[in-house]
């Protein structure tokens, strides 16, 4: 049973001992001083004036400061990018949905008067307590204005406060992941650093410019 | 000499070692097992019932959920099924693309198999992190790919959903260097410790002709000297273009079953190697002219299998021409392999009973669907 195995199974461990550890601090990691000024950008003097008990703390390395966890663009997180200025309510995403938990009532609405009558979204539901994540609704979507999430910090303590509605995805963070959407891994754009304000910036093609847009609706005739 | 009692004792099935929710009813005598009765079932989602409500493309989903550690490689099995039923010509970067992409989840599953024996043996912890360590490498990738680590719905009807980003090829040049360094590892770990030799050698033997009957399939059988691998016997995707080398083991008892999936991981890192070399720039998947996303199949049936991590992985579809299987059936390999559970396991110790069991390389959620 004892034999020079043993040994050369713990030269092993001992090797993967003095390793650098291949585990994240999650939620927060304990910094030390020069890193923990750096992260409130102030000088450690000012820092032991405005916090000392954290400044104080990271002399032992010991203050904590949160954790950023390097994720992928194309990680599908547990959230949805919705732009509602995109979206026509065709309701192909809750058509190919493999559970059917997209709930999108539609109402004759508004009559734009560059682009004739358009449907109002009364109700864009997406039950996040029965999703998998699975990508598909983004998939299906032929205007890009559904896209998955890069956040997955979204727990409640309420069941009711899984279901996100139109005005939580109105009022969520624009970080889409690249999930089936070629254009933001083309055009480079990181989901981590940046937010896209602006609802053109989220689909396939270039923004019109105002002049093409005039001589498309105004000057049509001339 | 005092005359013992058989002891009937009910083990699982939330049981911390029976690699999920399996329940087996073991009559003891002393310490030498005298019977096994497998109860299983307690992880039934009824995921064949389930396929056929939903479109050839969601049920993909589902296929991701069966075996949870070789997601990828239930994708694939899934995908040839539907393209053999649906007549799609694959595009040749997008098969590529998913033989990586299986490949390395093959040497992820084998890690985890290779951890959790070391585990089941009694060294708590140490080995077994060593091998999710690497996996996790492994995950990254696929989150590179695909977005999700072990849910990876990443292969569509015709080749893969979207091609591989940038920075995927120089990690996975990363990750390919770093494997044959873990199994080197794991290897001294496990071949060249005296506890765990004598722990594992000669242990729950099994003749090839009674696994050649029972048609137990994957490295199970290897592991007992018969040669058979579908990569080689029935290439699908473009396996016939692709050198390698398949290990056996003769002696077919519990070390032999974690030799063999050492050395077949190792053998799938050559592959993914010539993957590499031979793969072109091209579309990943057909157009949606070509292969729409509704798919309409023509009524037929059909049955396609691929070498899986634990064997013979194989899906069987029946199509009415709607645009839902009118059936579907999954032939597991890790419920075939279990078949012979009770012979393995009568005759051998109580200590060895959990690895016997690990040794199966079984995943609850394949075996109960």
């Amino acid at each position: 049973m004892i034999g020079p195995g043993l040994l050369r199974g713990l030269k092993i461990t001992l090797i993967n001992f003095f390793r650098f550890p291949a585990t994240i601090q999650y939620p927060n990691r304990r910094v030390w001083l020069p890193e923990l000024s750096r992260y409130n950008s102030l000088t450690p003097l000012k820092l032991f004036l405005e916090t000392p008990k954290s400044a104080i703390l990271s002399l032992f390395g010991m203050a904590e400061i949160p954790m950023k966890i390097p994720q992928s663009p194309r990680f599908r997180g547990n959230e949805f990018a919705w732009f509602e200025d995109r979206c026509t309510g065709c309701a192909s995403c809750a058509k190919y949905c493999p559970l059917g938990i997209i709930e999108i009532v539609t109402s004759p609405g508004s009559t734009d008067i560059q682009e004739g009558e358009n449907y109002s979204i009364d109700v864009f539901d997406i039950d996040i307590g029965r999703c998998m994540f699975c990508g598909l609704c983004v998939e299906a979507c032929p205007y890009d204005a559904l896209h998955m999430g890069t956040s997955f910090e979204r727990s409640t303590t309420v069941r009711n406060k899984l279901v996100i509605n139109k005005d939580n995805l109105n009022n969520s963070d624009k970080k889409p992941s690249s999930w089936y959407r070629p254009q933001f891994e083309e055009r480079e754009f990181n989901p981590f650093d940046s937010e896209i304000e602006d609802h053109y910036e989220a689909g396939r093609h270039e923004k019109p410019e105002k002049r093409t847009m005039k001589d498309r609706w105004v000057d049509r005739n001339n | 000499m005092p005359s013992t009692q058989p002891v009937t004792v009910n083990l699982g099935p939330q049981h911390p070692s029976t690699h999920g929710v399996f329940r087996m009813r073991v009559t003891f005598d002393g310490e030498e097992i005298v019977d096994v009765e497998p109860v299983f079932g307690y992880l039934h989602r009824g995921s064949e019932k389930l396929a056929e409500e939903r479109t050839y493309t969601q049920v993909l989903t589902l296929t991701d959920r069966m075996d949870y550690v070789s997601s990828m490689l239930n994708n694939q099995s899934y995908i040839l099924a539907v393209e053999k039923l649906a007549n799609v010509e694959p595009s040749p970067r997008g098969v590529w693309l998913r033989m990586i992409a299986s490949e390395l989840q093959r040497i992820a599953s084998h890690l985890v198999a290779t951890g959790f024996l070391i585990q089941d043996l009694g060294a708590l912890g140490t080995p077994l992190i060593y091998s999710m360590r690497q996996r996790e490498y492994i995950l990254d990738l696929f989150e590179m790919l695909c977005g999700a680590r072990i849910t990876n719905s990443y292969l569509r009807p015709g080749g893969v959903y979207m091609d591989a980003p940038e920075e995927f090829w120089p990690a996975l040049d990363k990750v390919l260097l770093d494997v044959p360094h873990a199994f080197d590892e794991l290897e001294e770990l496990l071949s060249a410790n005296e506890i765990i030799k004598s722990r594992t050698i000669g242990v729950s033997i099994l003749s090839p002709e009674s696994m050649v009957n029972a048609s137990i399939t994957g490295p199970m059988l290897r592991a007992g000297g018969v040669d058979w691998d579908l990569r080689h016997r029935n290439p699908y995707d473009f396996y016939d273009q692709i050198n390698f080398h398949r290990p056996l083991h003769n002696s077919s008892d519990n070390f032999a079953r974690f030799w063999v999936r050492i050395q077949e991981a190792r053998e799938s890192v050559k592959i993914i190697r010539q993957c590499i070399d031979k793969i072109e720039p091209g579309p990943v998947r057909p157009s949606f002219d070509e292969v729409p996303r509704l798919l309409r199949p023509p009524p037929g049936d059909v049955y396609s299998a691929i070498e899986g991590s634990k064997g013979e992985l194989g899906f069987y579809l029946v199509s009415d021409g709607g645009i839902a299987p009118y059936r579907c059936h999954v032939r597991a390999s890790s419920l075939i392999n279990l078949t012979l559970l009770r012979e393995m396991l009568i005759g051998e110790l109580f200590n060895d009973l959990f690895v016997s069991f690990g040794s199966i390389d079984l995943n609850m959620g394949e075996v109960d669907r």
